[in-house]
């Protein structure tokens, strides 16, 4: 708790004087782009959580779950099934970005400037907007809402994605206001970053939740874009550092749940120093279903969500390296 | 469960509920006779109720070890003519109607129309009630702005303390005379009175007796022809336990089951009380004999436990007597609330109160699975998590029971009421959510109070849209208006106006009860009725608040916020704008009702915006109603409940501002609007935490939740949720376990999912009865999911 002392953004006990501390330590305000706050996670880390989505992700994952997390910026989203045609979204765009043609108003991204009145006019909810710029003192005002939440089942916050480690900065004056206030912080990322910026963080996250898709870089590079090397080393540096962490290895059937993947990252994270456990989360087919609302397109892949037994005999495999594994996290 | 209580159960469960002419013949035939013209109305209906006691039908079932039924056989429902005389049209509407349905056979119509209704046509409590009440009351009651308790049912909300576990009805007889004997006819001007209540006291008092001893007879009569020894021993075990309860205190846990019945059975049948009676405390209460039991070797934990499913099938095979017209809409159940409480603290000294006998009890609800008896926990900071745990287990199995209480708000809503300590520790919630002392209090819930009417009312200058009739005061014309603020004070000066007129109501109706239907079998387990001398129903009791039940706070609120965020705040659009698409229904005005629906603050969702809005309205209505004088000494108090009642509330209302359409359901108690919360059940139990619970008599949170998000330790996050809400002094909290797409195929194939059970409100129900339009409505109730 010595740390408070450094931290130039410690909420004093006077709101009045904390409101013009933070103001005057911070120029310009940080600001990030987070597109959602989920209250009641129960699936990101102990307890009950709040989970904030950044937005933004080094990494693309052909079985993502998130793909409205990919792009840096705000987007525009469009659900086609709601789409009445009744062309409000066209008349109301004052750039001109929307046409409607037989079937859908299609929207010209160069155009579009994200002013959200379509959005408001759309009164079958069909559009919308994914993604904000929040300040700091949003989010926070958001999380502290659950304290009395996390207070009764040890829970907290968790930094999710997206890659929270993209937007460093934001990420760093989040995690010191949570340290600050007393919140527990879980980071679950990908930890593909630069190391430095995975050590800064480090000294600030309580828990890690650190993703681990497969062990052979080549595969892992096909299937989400971006080799493993980086991702590994920071994870051991992590470990090294003496960091609680979670592994979580997203089950995909044929890319990564085959037995000598399982045994290699089994024996991977028995190499570390301390692992505090493994939490294996079965595909599931959300994320083929978003990526279809998204304005710019991204591919994903299908496949199988795998059955209970399947999920099982991972864990067994896990388990005989001496970690307790948990199902779905 | 074993094939005894199997055998029983499926009895309990399959059995149709049908129409039994006993009880209104039996009275017919006494209030034909000579006596009520000869005597006092006290004693006129402690001699009616002797007479159904010495006549009634004796009811053993095959199998059964605790005995006894309201009507001659398990679901044979008995009519209270006196109160409510149904009229021939009333039974065909009860053999046909969709939901709680009553089988009426030409028999039962043949003897109505013979004889029921040409006797008690123009006698009947009902029509006493309306004739009393002036037109401005019955304009609004016909409006649906409140609702009457008391136009078909007795007052009741009575819940018993351990007293009938202490002392027989031959003891609460010598206490009768004890009093009697020292009646001060020189100074006490009320000594008549009261001695009338005392000899109708003690006559009802042997008619218990005589009733449970017919039951001794009968069950010896059983055993002499029973072939079976072991059948046999039971029989002639049931007659020693019915010859020596009530009459004595229990000895052992079996006498205690049956002495709580037969008095259950006496007060459900000297009138057709509302939430008919309630054990209170079981746990608390069985513990003693338990123990005893235990240690003399008299009683096996398995015996225990069969003993109290046997007792739990008594409790199911009693559904509430048929309730017609706005009775039936507000409160459309089998259900009769009876509730069983489990957990809290010791009255004497505050100390943990959970004993083996709560768990116990809660194996016996989530193994018999019945709708009724409903359950509860009383869960105190004190209370050992495994009590909460366990709870979520059974919730976990998706029935809606046990329902979970906060002990330590309740405590501070009881001093508040100006309880004393231990008279706070003794009570609990009862029936529904309302608090009651136990054993000592005559909590009467008078109607339900529908906000959004009176929000609707306001919004038009008193002038209800539906007939075009000024309902209300004239608040003025909205469109002229400029601020916020002379909307919320229009709302308080309309709610005002409907406050007055149902108290007014209620203050004759508390008179007419008094009067005409006094209740002197309650009187004696009630104290201080004995001590008094006077009538649970005129003040009797040592407390005796009145609640008019306040419905749809989530509705109001979000109407309130649409205007002061759109009109106010942002000026998108103008009162005159919104008036005019609400009378159309939003029909052409549909943008405008997607702002109103879609992007406009809603309650439920821990924005203070709205949720300080949430705390106007409840304090509106806390300052009109606390603390007004009733007629029994007591005063108003302020609960929060909707039993079904938030759909009939919302057929009668038009369009609000929140972009709710004419005629779709109110929000219930105090849940969000149905669908409007979006940030999950944190966000729900924050808002409703606005509420200052500590200062109603009860309010009821509904929470939906889909059975994935409480798998593996999502029970350990509920149990968390619960005692975060306690901690901000939430009251009660209940929940269904239910996906909807499981809802759903039982709409579409009733059949196949005749066990499915749900919480509506403060009560589950099996999903098949209720009607079509609270199965939709409980589809749409937000599923609260995890991500």
């Amino acid at each position: 708790m010595a740390d408070i002392l450094n931290i130039p953004d410690s909420e004093p006990t006077s709101s009045v004087q904390s409101e013009s501390v933070v103001r005057l330590s911070r120029t310009p305000e940080i600001t990030g782009c987070v597109f959602d706050i989920k209250k009641y996670a129960i699936h990101d880390g102990p307890g009950i959580r709040t989970t904030v989505f950044f937005k933004g992700c080094p990494l693309h994952c052909l079985w993502c779950q998130n793909p409205e997390s990919w792009q840096k910026q705000p987007e525009l989203g469009f659900r086609k099934g709601r789409c009445i045609r009744c062309g409000r979204c066209v008349e109301v765009c004052t750039h001109q970005a929307i046409t409607m043609t037989r079937d859908q108003p299609v929207t010209d991204a160069n155009k579009c400037n994200l002013c959200g009145e379509c959005v408001n006019v759309c009164v079958a909810g069909a559009r919308e907007i994914i993604g904000q710029e929040m300040t700091v003192d949003e989010v926070l005002t958001e999380v502290k809402k659950d304290v009395i939440f996390y207070d009764e089942s040890r829970g907290g916050v968790t930094f999710s994605g997206g890659e929270p480690l993209m937007q460093p900065e934001f990420l760093l004056a989040l995690l010191n206001r949570c340290q600050a206030q007393g919140i527990h912080t879980a980071l679950d990322t990908s930890c593909y970053a630069e190391p430095e910026i995975v050590e800064r963080t480090g000294k600030k996250t309580d828990l890690f939740l650190c993703d681990l898709k497969h062990m052979d870089g080549n595969i892992h590079e096909r299937f989400t874009g971006v080799g493993n090397n980086l991702i590994l080393d920071n994870i051991k540096r992590l470990s090294e550092a003496g960091k609680e962490i979670i592994i979580r290895i997203p089950v995909i059937p044929g890319f990564n749940d085959d037995q000598a993947n399982i045994e290699a990252t089994g024996k991977f994270a028995a190499s570390l120093p301390s692992v505090n456990g493994i939490d294996i989360l079965p595909y599931n087919r959300g994320g083929k279903e978003k990526s279809a609302r998204l304005t710019a397109g991204v591919e994903l892949m299908q496949t199988q969500t795998p059955n209970g037994e399947k999920m099982s005999s991972i864990a067994e495999i896990l388990n005989n390296y001496g970690f307790e594994v948990r199902i779905g996290g | 469960m074993n094939e005894r209580v199997a055998k029983l159960r499926k009895q309990s469960v399959e059995t149709k509920p049908y129409i039994s002419t006993e009880r209104a013949e039996l009275l017919t035939d006494f209030y034909k006779s000579d006596i009520p013209a000869s005597v006092s109305v006290l004693i006129c209906r402690a001699l009616s109720f002797k007479h159904l006691m010495e006549n009634k039908t004796i009811c053993i079932n095959d199998g059964e070890l605790i005995v006894g039924e309201r009507g001659p056989a398990p679901k044979a429902t008995p009519t209270y003519p006196e109160l409510c005389c149904h009229d021939l049209e009333d039974l065909r509407i009860l053999n046909s109607r969709e939901r709680t349905t009553f089988v009426v056979t030409e028999e039962v119509r043949g003897i109505y129309k013979e004889k029921i209704i040409p006797f008690w046509s123009g006698k009947t409590m009902r029509e006493k009630v309306f004739s009393a009440m002036d037109e401005k009351w019955r304009q609004a009651f016909d409006a649906g702005v409140f609702t009457e308790f008391m136009e078909q049912r007795a007052p009741g909300h009575a819940i018993l303390d351990d007293k009938i576990y202490r002392k027989g009805m031959l003891d609460f007889k010598r206490d009768i005379a004890e009093n009697r004997k020292k009646l001060d006819y020189f100074n006490d001007p009320r000594a008549y009175e009261k001695d009338q209540e005392y000899q109708a006291m003690d006559i009802c008092a042997d008619a218990v007796i005589t009733f449970a001893g017919r039951h001794a007879d009968k069950a010896m009569e059983l055993a002499q022809n029973q072939t079976d020894p072991v059948r046999r021993k039971e029989l002639e075990q049931i007659a020693e336990v019915c010859s020596h309860v009530p009459a004595n205190a229990p000895r052992n846990f079996w006498e205690a089951l049956q002495s709580y019945w037969f008095v259950h059975l006496s007060v459900i049948t000297e009138l057709n009380t509302w939430d008919s009676f309630n054990p209170g405390r079981l746990d608390q209460h069985l513990l003693p004999f338990y123990e005893k039991g235990l240690k003399q070797e008299t009683l096996t934990t398995e015996q225990a436990k069969e003993l109290l499913q046997c007792f739990w099938i008594k409790f199911n095979n009693q559904p509430a007597p048929p309730k017609v017209g706005i009775t039936e809409e507000q409160s459309g159940t089998y259900v009769d609330f009876a509730l069983i409480n489990v957990g809290g603290i010791t009255p004497a000294d505050g100390d943990n109160a959970v004993n083996d006998v709560s768990y116990m009890i809660l194996d016996v609800v989530e193994e018999m699975r019945l709708p009724q008896p409903s359950s509860c926990i009383q869960l105190s900071k004190k209370n050992p998590d495994r009590l909460l745990r366990r709870a979520c287990e059974v919730i976990r199995t998706g029935f809606g029971q046990p329902s979970v209480f906060n002990t330590d708000v309740i405590i501070k809503e009881m001093l508040a009421d100006g309880k004393s300590m231990t008279d706070a520790r003794t009570g609990g919630p009862s029936g529904c959510v309302t608090i009651s002392s136990f054993g000592k209090e005559s909590c009467t819930l008078t109607g339900y109070i529908n906000w959004p009417k009176i929000l609707e009312l306001a919004c038009n200058n008193g002038i209800d849209p539906n007939s075009g009739a000024q309902l209300g005061p004239q608040t003025g014309d909205t469109r002229e208006f400029t601020s916020y603020r002379q909307l919320m004070d229009a709302y308080k000066e309309q709610l005002r106006y409907f406050i007055d007129l149902k108290i007014k109501a209620n203050n004759i109706i508390e008179r007419l009860f008094a009067n005409y239907m006094p209740a002197p079998f309650m009187s004696i387990v009630m104290d201080d009725c004995i001590a008094r001398g006077l009538d649970y129903h005129n003040g009797g009791a040592r407390y005796n608040p009145t609640y008019i039940q306040g419905v749809g706070i989530g509705t109001t609120t979000d109407a309130l916020a649409a205007v002061k965020f759109n009109v106010f705040d942002r000026e998108s659009v103008t009162m005159d704008e919104l008036l005019t698409a609400m009378q159309a229904n939003f029909a052409g005005h549909e943008r405008l009702q997607h702002t109103l629906l879609n992007h406009t603050p809603k309650y439920g969702n821990d924005e203070d915006y709205v949720d300080s809005i949430t705390e106007d309205v409840f304090n509106a209505y806390y300052e009109l109603l606390n603390g007004r004088p009733n007629t029994k000494g007591g005063k108003y108090r302020v609960n929060l409940l909707p039993t079904t009642v938030h759909i009939y509330f919302g057929s009668v209302v038009g369009a609000l501002p929140n972009g709710r359409k004419a005629g779709e359901p109110v929000s219930e108690g105090i849940s969000p609007s149905q669908g409007c919360d979006t940030k999950g059940p944190t966000a729900v139990i924050k808002s409703a935490a606005r509420i200052d619970h500590a200062r109603t008599g009860g309010t009821l949170l509904n929470m939906k939740f889909n059975p994935q998000v409480l798998a593996g330790d999502g029970i350990d996050k509920l149990a968390h949720l619960i005692r975060a809400y306690f901690k901000l002094d939430g009251h009660h909290v209940q929940f269904n376990v239910i996906g909807a797409e499981t809802l759903r195929k039982a709409q579409q194939n009733p059949e196949r999912h005749r066990d499915l059970i749900v919480r509506i409100a403060g009560f589950s129900d099996y999903f098949v009865d209720v009607g079509r339009d609270l199965q939709n409505e409980i589809i749409a109730r937000t599923e609260q999911q995890s991500f």
